[in-house]
């Protein structure tokens, strides 16, 4: 599809800009990149979408219910594809595998630019959080990229 | 996995996370900037960069030829914006000389649910930067600015682009 392609470079350009603010480069060093600004922009939309996702959606049995539906149809929609592979400890933590994950496949297969990957698993993460923020669950989502494309999403729910 | 993929519509959802990706793109700009007009430079230079790499997206898929005419270049922005954001622009108001004419739209996908305080900021200007962006990949020198903006106030949104000139191939610095 054709948008696919203005969301990639959208996306690639949120980076970008996160990468030159104009707050972090003042003292013209160059420093560790602050993707808490990509992370956030991930969260309000993620936030924003899940509302519209789920407007005409049966209510989740619990939260392993609501994990699968992010695995199949929340990524179907966002990334083509779904996850491969849902681990839980049944205690909060859920490990979500993706062994081709979208905005990492044109990039490389194997270790080569591996110290870039955080960068673009960054809007993800706070998609991810963002969704789960507006079904009242609260949560920590990191990455982890061992190997190019694909990428394990990690993800701890705060519970009170 | 047990549930059906089909009942949410891909297509449909990915818009709409475009529009709300950008949305939240351009409040984080104005968190960090206090000034509007930085915002539109930052934003219209977001979308030179991505024009610079869709025109080869939109070339390879369409397959168009070179256009001799600014009528034929204003067609091919009318299509990309068809392919890329779903919209269907008027292409009016051409100048006599046809070196200038305006894109009208009344419906924008980025601009859906948005409501904007007065305060300068020009919410859509990923596309001027755009159009500009991709024609210069294709030699081609525009200016681009809104003329009315729907966001405030007016009835459609009306984009004028202008000619300025062609870009020459330069000769590679130290061959001549």
């Amino acid at each position: 599809m054709a948008d696919d392609i203005v969301f990639e470079l959208l996306h690639s350009e949120i980076i970008n800009y996160a990468l030159h603010d104009p707050k972090g480069s003042k003292d013209g060093t160059v420093q560790e990149a602050d993707l808490s600004i990509v992370e956030y922009i991930g969260f309000a939309a993620g936030y924003k979408i899940m509302e519209r996702l789920t407007r005409e959606w049966p209510r989740f049995k619990d939260e392993l219910d609501t994990m699968k539906f992010i695995c199949t149809d929340f990524w179907t929609c966002i990334y083509r594809k779904q996850i491969d592979n849902l681990r839980t400890n049944h205690q909060g933590v859920y490990v979500l595998h993706d062994n081709a994950f979208r905005f990492l496949t044109n990039f490389s297969n194997g270790q080569q630019y591996l110290e870039y990957a955080p960068r673009f698993v960054a809007y993800t993460c706070g998609l991810i959080r963002g969704g789960l923020a507006n079904l009242c669950i609260s949560s920590i989502v990191t990455a982890e990229v061992q190997s190019m494309p694909s990428c394990k999403f990690h993800i701890q729910v705060q519970r009170t | 996995m047990s549930r059906q993929t089909s009942r949410l519509d891909a297509k449909k959802v990915n818009s709409e996370l475009l529009t709300l990706t950008y949305g939240a793109l351009v409040s984080q700009m104005l968190k960090d900037n206090e000034n509007p007009e930085d915002v539109n430079k930052q934003l219209e230079r977001i979308g030179y960069n991505m024009g610079v790499r869709l025109i080869e997206d939109f070339l390879a898929r369409t397959g168009s030829n070179r256009c001799l005419e600014m009528r034929e270049t204003a067609d091919k922005i009318q299509q990309a914006f068809r392919l890329y954001l779903n919209m269907q622009p008027s292409v009016s108001n051409w100048s006599n000389a046809g070196d200038e004419f305006s894109l009208v739209w009344e419906q924008c996908s980025l601009s859906e649910w948005v409501e904007m305080p007065n305060n300068g900021l020009k919410y859509c200007a990923l596309i001027p930067g755009a159009i500009r962006g991709a024609l210069q990949m294709v030699q081609l020198d525009v200016q681009c600015w809104f003329v009315q903006d729907q966001l405030k106030g007016d009835p459609v949104t009306e984009l004028r682009v202008k000619y300025i000139k062609r870009l020459e191939d330069a000769v590679p610095a130290g061959e001549d």
